[in-house]
């Protein structure tokens, strides 16, 4: 992983910067001892790690606005970071720039039930979003698998997903307005409670810009009455072809299932051993969770039974009780830390159309075996979202690298027919140099300008998203 | 002009050297525009439609009734409800899917499918400079890059020209039904509305028409939609909310809502009509404001109250300045009442907005040449 050389000229100056933070900011909001800020050395992408500059904890936006206005005069790159929990190295810093985390920024600002949202700082934590609402019967409905974890600030830097989002869509579906801070430190308002842009919707480009367009650091959220009750059923089948028509026939009948899982067999063998769901020993897995009264879901659930049994299952396991319910999704939720047990592991989440799924499955299993690595796959299946899961040994010598160039090569693919690198996670530095896989120069270049608009000096977030090739003129500039 | 192709119409951009009225079908356009004409007519069809991934990708100037078309013959459709505004603004012609994209036109069921930005996954477009553009795709999921699809949407052609558009469509439902009180004030019907919104029994439709709009009592609507059983089952339910409202049911029900996506009672109606997005409880100030002045109008409630619709008669600006004033939320001028004083129709925004808004202008269309001066 190439990073740019980080600034002699800004590391000379370390402590001119530090001491021009401490005088904005509260004694105990800017960390700089080398042993402290190797705290935010990395995210959740472990491989990469570079302790930054310094990192700052502020509590305000008019706080924010201060480091950013004192970063914007010095030059100093920044590198927002919500809980740290990008699986795409989206907050990893270089060592000449500032972490500005907002972990410190987690208050409820307003909730208005009448008008179904809520009015958070960023670094509220997802579940912590529904769980001030919950008393009140209401939930935020973007569910990352993070979400006990990840903040708010980082739910809108990568325009996050979850399994829930056939239904209720990702963060962009559910965010009304936020408060940025822009590099220079302008504080600007997009959007608001109310539902419709005035102008042109900055809002939606500001969400999944991966912290490089400003900082976000309050968020308003569409908030949603809970559903009466909630079913899961599991359908087992000998054949990945077999499910993913499964799939696409539950989807034409017009059934609007909340979620619909995928698992194949080298994930279910590995979650089985781990999490002793009780689960068939099938080639492939759907579960299938439907909402409402529970005479609604057993509405759903016989239309899906009908389709599923045209499919010839080997296994149709319908929850009749909350335990049953829990030990279906109990291997899912684990299917992550079965695979952390066995090996050390990456994550891919390129999408694909729904009707390209058994093709990509048996390219993906030929393209396992060609390198010798084991990939196991577990995806959102309605909206095509994958997540093959490659295992590889942290401790062998080339196999991370091996690793990354299979998972290339598993992108690539996405694209290729018809799909993209990222459906949820974001590009962050883990597959910046894709890019050009997906987009053509141009296509790239009219991102590139909003950039250009939003931090003319290129400080914001740096060497994400984008192939380091492609933005050296302007970084320089 | 009418290019043929995406190619044809980056030619044309390329060698502007004037500004350009760029338009889908013409059929919803609001504001002056000037230049000479650019229409996507051309650039037309269906391309690729997957009903087992609810997906469709259609080049910009199709027809939104093919669009709609094509949708029924598989028993799915656009979640947004596209309006329909040619009566209202009396215009002929018909309507492109790139038009409706360019206007980001949504329609009462936005309360719950969300807008025509949640639904476009995909877009192609010629920026000012002639360069192509793709960005999005055909798949639900897609964080890959800046998400310049959202930007696109409502941008009514001043970024670049629309050549292509993807949605996420859905289902249409076995069943629809809609509850229907007549005579209610409108603090009660929105406070009803809201209570409904708050339920799980997932209202597709809320809206109320004010006496003035409703010809006679004033009506309240309330829609759900889904398999037949749930249908009747939330119907129970919601009244057990809202009281003892009546049901319309099937064809009668959607008519209603055609009605009210459409803004049927202003159409033909004299005055100027304002379209406003507000925040649900402050969805009555607009229309005591009018009140106050002595400005006749009519007022119709989409969205609980997240939308209004004003039609208002006589004011020498339309009723802008009593509409705009202390406003929370803002107000879009899409009818102006003939013989009024010109006014911003687009509504002003805070100046760092502004800002960030008229610097992606300039770099999207350096020369200036795509509807100039619409949205401000």
């Amino acid at each position: 992983m190439q990073m740019p050389e980080p600034s002699a000229a800004i590391l000379a100056r370390k402590a001119r910067i530090i001491e021009r933070l401490r005088g904005a900011l509260p004694a105990d909001a800017v960390i700089d001892a080398p042993e402290e800020v190797r705290a935010y050395e990395c995210d959740a992408l472990t491989a990469y790690r570079c302790p930054p500059l310094a990192a700052v904890l502020p509590r305000s936006t008019a706080e924010v606005s201060a480091v950013l206005r004192i970063c914007h005069e010095e030059g100093v790159p920044v590198v927002p970071r919500g809980s740290g929990t990008s699986l795409a190295g989206g907050a990893l810093p270089t060592a000449d720039s500032v972490i500005l985390g907002v972990a410190r920024m987690t208050a409820v600002l307003e909730t208005d039930y009448d008008n179904r949202f809520i009015r958070v700082q960023a670094g509220r934590t997802n579940l912590a979003v529904t769980g001030a609402v919950e008393p009140e019967g209401f939930f935020y409905a973007p569910d990352p698998s993070s979400q006990l974890a990840c903040a708010i600030a980082g739910n809108v830097a990568m325009n996050s997903g979850g399994a829930h989002c056939l239904k209720y869509g990702v963060t962009t579906n559910n965010l009304l307005g936020v408060t940025m801070v822009l590099m220079d430190g302008t504080v600007v308002d997009l959007g608001g409670p109310w539902a419709e842009p005035a102008g042109l919707d900055l809002l939606g480009v500001v969400c999944g810009s991966e912290g490089q367009l400003g900082v976000v650091t309050e968020a308003t959220l569409r908030i949603l009455p809970k559903p009466e009750g909630a079913r899961p059923v599991l359908i087992g089948f000998d054949a990945n072809e077999v499910a993913g028509a499964c799939v696409s026939d539950i989807i034409k009948a017009g059934i609007l299932p909340v979620a619909i899982e995928f698992m194949d067999r080298p994930c279910i063998r590995a979650t089985e051993a781990f999490a002793k769901a009780g689960y068939p020993d099938c080639e492939a897995l759907l579960i299938v969770e439907v909402e409402g009264s529970p005479a609604e879901i057993d509405e759903q659930l016989a239309r899906i039974r009908d389709i599923a049994l045209r499919h010839d299952p080997v296994e149709f396991r319908e929850a009749e009780n909350e335990d049953q319910a829990r030990r279906i999704w109990l291997g899912r939720k684990s299917a992550f830390g079965a695979m952390g047990q066995i090996n050390d592991y990456m994550c891919l989440d390129g999408t694909i159309p729904v009707s390209s799924l058994p093709h990509v499955l048996r390219r993906i299993g030929e393209m396992s075996r060609d390198v010798g690595l084991d990939v196991a796959n577990v995806f959102h299946a309605g909206d095509g979202n994958m997540h093959p899961l490659i295992l590889f040994d942290a401790n062998k010598p080339g196999d991370l690298e091996k690793c990354e160039a299979l998972g290339a090569e598993i992108l690539k693919l996405c694209v290729e027919v018809g799909g993209c690198l990222t459906g949820e996670h974001g590009v962050g530095v883990e597959k910046r140099d894709l890019m050009e896989v997906q987009f053509a120069p141009d296509d790239m270049e009219a991102q590139l300008r909003v950039k250009d608009v939003f931090d003319p000096k290129w400080l914001l977030n740096p060497a994400k998203v984008f192939p380091l090739h492609v933005t050296a003129g302007r970084r320089a500039a | 002009m009418r290019p043929a192709t995406e190619a044809e119409l980056a030619d044309i951009l390329k060698g502007a050297n004037a500004p350009l009225a760029v338009c889908g079908g013409g059929t919803r356009a609001i504001g002056a525009l000037s230049g000479a004409a650019v229409q996507t007519g051309g650039l037309a069809g269906v391309r690729l439609y997957e009903p087992g991934a609810l997906t469709l990708v259609a080049g910009a100037g199709t027809r939104l009734a093919e669009v709609e078309a094509a949708l029924a013959a598989e028993g799915q459709r656009l979640p947004f409800e596209p309006p329909d505004l040619r009566a209202l603004l009396g215009r002929g012609g018909e309507s492109t899917i790139g038009g409706v994209v360019a206007a980001n036109e949504s329609g009462p069921r936005r309360v719950q499918a969300g807008a025509c930005r949640d639904a476009l996954i995909g877009v192609r477009f010629v920026d000012g400079t002639g360069a192509v553009v793709r960005n999005g795709g055909r798949v639900m999921k897609n964080v890959t890059g800046y998400d310049l699809v959202k930007l696109m949407a409502g941008s009514r052609g001043t970024l670049g020209v629309l050549t292509e558009v993807s949605f996420k469509v859905q289902a249409i439902p076995e069943a629809e039904a809609t509850l229907l009180a007549e005579g209610l004030a409108p603090e009660a019907a929105l406070a009803a509305m809201r209570a409904a919104l708050n339920s799980p029994f997932e209202v597709s439709g809320a809206a109320h028409l004010e006496a003035a709009a409703a010809g006679g009592a004033s009506r309240s609507l309330i829609r759900i939609e889904g398999m037949a059983g749930s249908v009747a089952y939330r119907l129970d339910r919601l009244r057990e909310i809202v009281g003892p409202w009546a049901a319309v049911e099937g064809e009668a029900s959607a008519a209603l809502w055609r009605g009210v996506r459409d803004v049927a009672p202003f159409a033909g109606r004299p005055g100027a009509v304002w379209r406003l997005a507000l925040r649900p409880t402050s969805a009555l100030g607009p229309v005591a404001a009018l009140q106050a002045a002595g400005l006749d109008h009519a007022a119709i409630w989409d969205w609980a109250g997240g939308r209004l619709w004003l039609c208002v008669t006589g004011a020498s600006d339309g009723g802008a300045a009593v509409i705009r004033a202390g406003l929370d939320g803002h107000a879009t001028l899409i009818r102006p009442e003939p013989g009024m004083a010109a006014v911003p129709v687009f509504p002003p925004e805070p100046a760092p907005v502004a800002g960030l808004t008229r610097a992606l202008r300039a770099r999207f269309d350096p020369r200036g040449i795509l509807n100039p001066g619409l949205m401000g």
